[in-house]
């Protein structure tokens, strides 16, 4: 008897709320991708998008129980993705850097695009944005997941139920 | 602006605020947090403050709340004091 209640992360019975979800899921995430990819004239952006990318993520570990989420999205993809995403960022900053600018200076990227300097600044912002939206939506999935476990991996906590 | 807007919008923050701490029940005061939150959003949207509502929406209503509620489970559901 470990005391942890799973009440997040254990599938749920509710036809209604499992259906919703299935249906809610795609368009959250299509949403997400559309913050992200108009960040940089329209409000949103890499934060905001990669948050609504994550809830997306969370409310299938709520709906469908963690082991069926961790099929989708398991902690090793998680971790690699959130590491993903600050190589990015600081790839494109480094890369300005070794062109000749400052740090995420994106002008300079037009030596490798060949755009045109205000389109190489607005493909440089894309491309951070969709950086940080990736360490974000993997920080705030790993964040719900150590909170509603209780910070014990999957495969532990069935040892431990199977155990009690 | 519309000062009147913003001073109902003010009063409901307050009511939200004040209510958040007194309830006793945990949950409870996640969701009236949660529309503290949801307030507050509106609030940024009437100042002009676009992309800041936007981050208040999607982090203080959503994923804090689901944060909040996944720590209240671990915990009792009523408060002592």
């Amino acid at each position: 008897m470990t005391g942890v209640n799973d009440m997040m992360t254990k599938q749920s019975d509710d036809v209604i709320v499992k259906t919703l979800s299935r249906l809610l899921i795609p368009f959250m995430q299509i949403y997400a991708l559309y913050v992200i990819a108009h960040g940089h004239y329209s409000p949103g952006g890499g934060f905001q998008g990669g948050v609504i990318l994550g809830a997306s993520i969370i409310l299938l570990v709520i709906t469908y129980g963690l082991d069926n989420a961790l099929r989708k999205m398991s902690e090793k993809l998680n971790t690699i993705l959130c590491s993903t995403g600050v190589f990015i960022y600081a790839g494109i900053g480094v890369l300005c850097l070794i062109l000749g600018g400052n740090f995420l200076d994106y002008a300079e990227l037009d030596q490798i695009l060949h755009v045109g300097i205000a389109q190489a600044r607005s493909l440089g912002i894309l491309g951070v944005e969709v950086g940080v939206g990736v360490t974000v939506m993997a920080a705030m999935i790993s964040i719900f997941l150590d909170i509603a476990t209780g910070g014990l991996p999957s495969k532990e906590k069935n040892i431990q139920g199977k155990r009690a | 602006m519309i000062w009147q807007l913003d001073l109902i919008l003010c009063l409901f923050i307050i009511i939200c605020a004040i209510a958040a701490i007194n309830v006793k029940d945990l949950l409870g005061a996640v969701i009236i947090l949660g529309a503290y939150s949801f307030f507050m959003c509106l609030l940024w949207t009437e100042m002009g403050a676009v992309d800041v509502a936007f981050t208040e929406a999607s982090v203080g209503a959503g994923v804090g709340t689901v944060l909040f509620i996944a720590a209240v489970s671990k915990t009792k559901r009523r408060s002592k004091d």
